[in-house]
């Protein structure tokens, strides 16, 4: 086990389409995170930015990009990027620079201004870049790839269109409790079966939006928690940042192919099993010990793959769990309680962020109508493209 | 004026009709298959490292999965906005022998509704698309049991 460090402060911007700047929504999250915290920004030692690639040379140097806005007070500066999984990578930074003694108080801040319809990629003719080609060859956006996960899950496991759509259906009752989410209306299945199909099998209601929003943390060695009088607080007790192991066998975007498993077997639970494996060991706990997660779902059908890959349930189980209610509001564990993905719609760099900013506020007790009963110990999951596990583990 | 039938991307593929295939590379020290290719360095952690030779892949393998674009991809993909948008069907296909799965677009004309988890198919040349001077050819999944 390592070490613990304090959530002394978690702050948002709402998630929306508002037609503003990154750093503005950063600048409102970061400043609203150290109001909760009670920390002044000139007393923050360091400061960990999560990239965003739509902001151009700010967006590359989010770390400086929010510290000049924020005022420069010489605060030792990062910037980080791993795509989907850069919030908890910037988490990680901050982490790692109290757990080593080299800052007491960081300041980590994600934002993003998303642009209308389907991501693409860096403009430019740029045959050795994977991103570029799985557009430029096959036109695979996101949602093709959460297509090709959901119909296997159907083949293998026996899940049904209305399992999907009861996630958003669940999901959707959450987020209209959350003011921070930016849709706040319940969804009918039905609703969901009458929305367009976008990626065989799945639906536009089934496939997470794009979104403006941003997220921050303050977060502390537990001695500067003390003397500054947070007897209490919440911990994060592990971030597990993995990387995966060849052969990787399950295809992950934005690839064309998978590994080739001849010469060598794959391990025996697949990357994103494994992503929540390093969590839980880092932190000395297993699932049956949570009280809530908060999983990526950029699309329904992931969300029950997570139930899996976080133990939740055995394999194949995830559409049994949610029928049982067991990941809905009042049930065993309650998966998504802030509205997850579906709420929220993602943005990117700050995603990750937020999803520690809603164990921060169900650990207190303070998330109000959406409060998980006497919650003590979540997890988020995530994953970026590219091989970027994310996992976080708080405790309180 | 004739076009010139180009691949869009170099060395990935070769070969007309039934002499058509994927072009991959297999490691001379550990038998490593990768598509798409590497030319420099073998990827698996545990090979001392060998000389990475040009193979042509399976020629049929089975559906891992299958989904479709309902939607206008954005650039890089090249379509025509004065054309009304075509789905087509994209597969995800397993090679026994490579022990990979390796995506592409199905021939036209095959939709979701033909297709299964666990049929076979086999690797056809295609056309992505077609400019003033150029025809971008591609490789494309198509049932065995379509001969159309």
């Amino acid at each position: 086990m390592t070490g613990e460090v304090a959530v002394l402060g978690a702050g948002m911007h709402p998630w929306g389409k508002w037609g503003r700047g990154f750093v503005e929504y950063g600048t409102v999250a970061a400043r609203a995170a150290l109001a909760d915290a009670g920390v002044d920004w000139r007393d923050v030692g360091s400061i960990v930015g999560a990239d965003t690639v739509r902001g151009g040379y700010p967006g590359y140097v989010a770390g400086a990009t929010f510290a000049k806005a924020l005022g420069w007070q010489g605060a030792r500066v990062a910037s980080v990027y791993a795509a989907c999984a850069s919030g908890a990578q910037a988490v990680n930074t901050a982490r790692a620079q109290i757990l080593s003694g080299l800052a007491d108080v960081v300041l980590v801040v994600g934002a993003d201004a998303a642009p209308k319809g389907f991501f693409r990629p860096a403009g430019g003719d740029r045959a050795d870049d994977p991103d570029w080609l799985r557009f430029r060859v096959l036109g695979a956006t996101n949602p093709t790839y959460f297509g090709l996960y959901a119909r296997r899950r159907m083949a293998v496991h026996g899940d049904t269109l209305e399992d999907f759509a009861q996630v958003k259906v669940k999901n959707a009752a959450l987020g209209a409790l959350n003011p921070n989410a930016r849709y706040r209306k319940r969804v009918t299945a039905e609703e969901v079966a009458a929305s367009a199909v976008v990626a065989d099998p799945l639906r536009l209601l089934d496939i997470c939006a794009t979104s403006d929003g941003a997220a921050a943390l303050v977060l502390s060695s537990m001695e500067f928690a003390r003397r500054h009088g947070a007897a209490d607080p919440v911990r994060i007790r592990a971030v597990s940042t993995v990387t995966p192991r060849y052969p990787n066998t399950v295809l992950d975007l934005p690839d064309i192919a998978t590994d080739s498993a001849v010469a060598a077997e794959p391990a025996a639970d697949t990357f994103r099993s494994s992503i929540a494996r390093a969590a839980y060991e880092e932190a000395g706990i297993g699932p049956e010990d949570l009280s809530l997660a908060e999983v990526y779902d950029l699309s329904t059908a992931l969300e029950l793959q997570w139930y899996e890959d976080l133990g939740l349930c055995g394999e194949g189980e995830a559409a049994k769990l949610l029928r049982e209610g067991a990941t809905a509001s009042g049930g065993r564990i309650p998966v998504n309680a802030s509205g997850g993905l579906a709420s929220f719609g993602e943005a990117v760099p700050a995603q990750a962020i937020a999803q520690v900013c809603e164990l921060t506020w169900q650990l207190r007790g303070t998330a109000g109508d959406r409060q998980v009963a006497g919650a003590r110990v979540g997890i988020t999951a995530n994953q970026g493209l590219f091989g970027h596990g994310s996992s976080v583990i708080a405790v309180r | 004026m004739s076009r010139t039938r180009t691949p869009v991307v170099t060395g990935w593929f070769t070969g007309e009709g039934e002499e058509f295939r994927l072009l991959g590379t297999r490691c001379s020290a550990c038998t490593s298959v990768f598509f798409p290719r590497e030319d420099a360095f073998c990827r698996n952690p545990g090979c001392p490292g060998g000389d990475l030779e040009e193979i042509p892949l399976s020629r049929r393998g089975r559906v891992w999965s299958y989904t479709d674009s309902r939607y206008r991809p954005p650039s890089p993909y090249v379509s025509d906005p004065e054309l009304e948008w075509q789905p087509y069907a994209l597969i995800a296909v397993e090679l026994e022998s490579e022990r990979l799965v390796v995506l592409g677009q199905t021939v036209p004309g095959v939709t979701v509704a033909d297709l299964t988890v666990g049929m076979e198919v086999e690797v056809v040349p295609g056309v992505l698309n077609e400019d003033a001077e150029t025809t971008w050819t591609t490789w494309h999944w198509r049932p065995t049991g379509v001969t159309a």
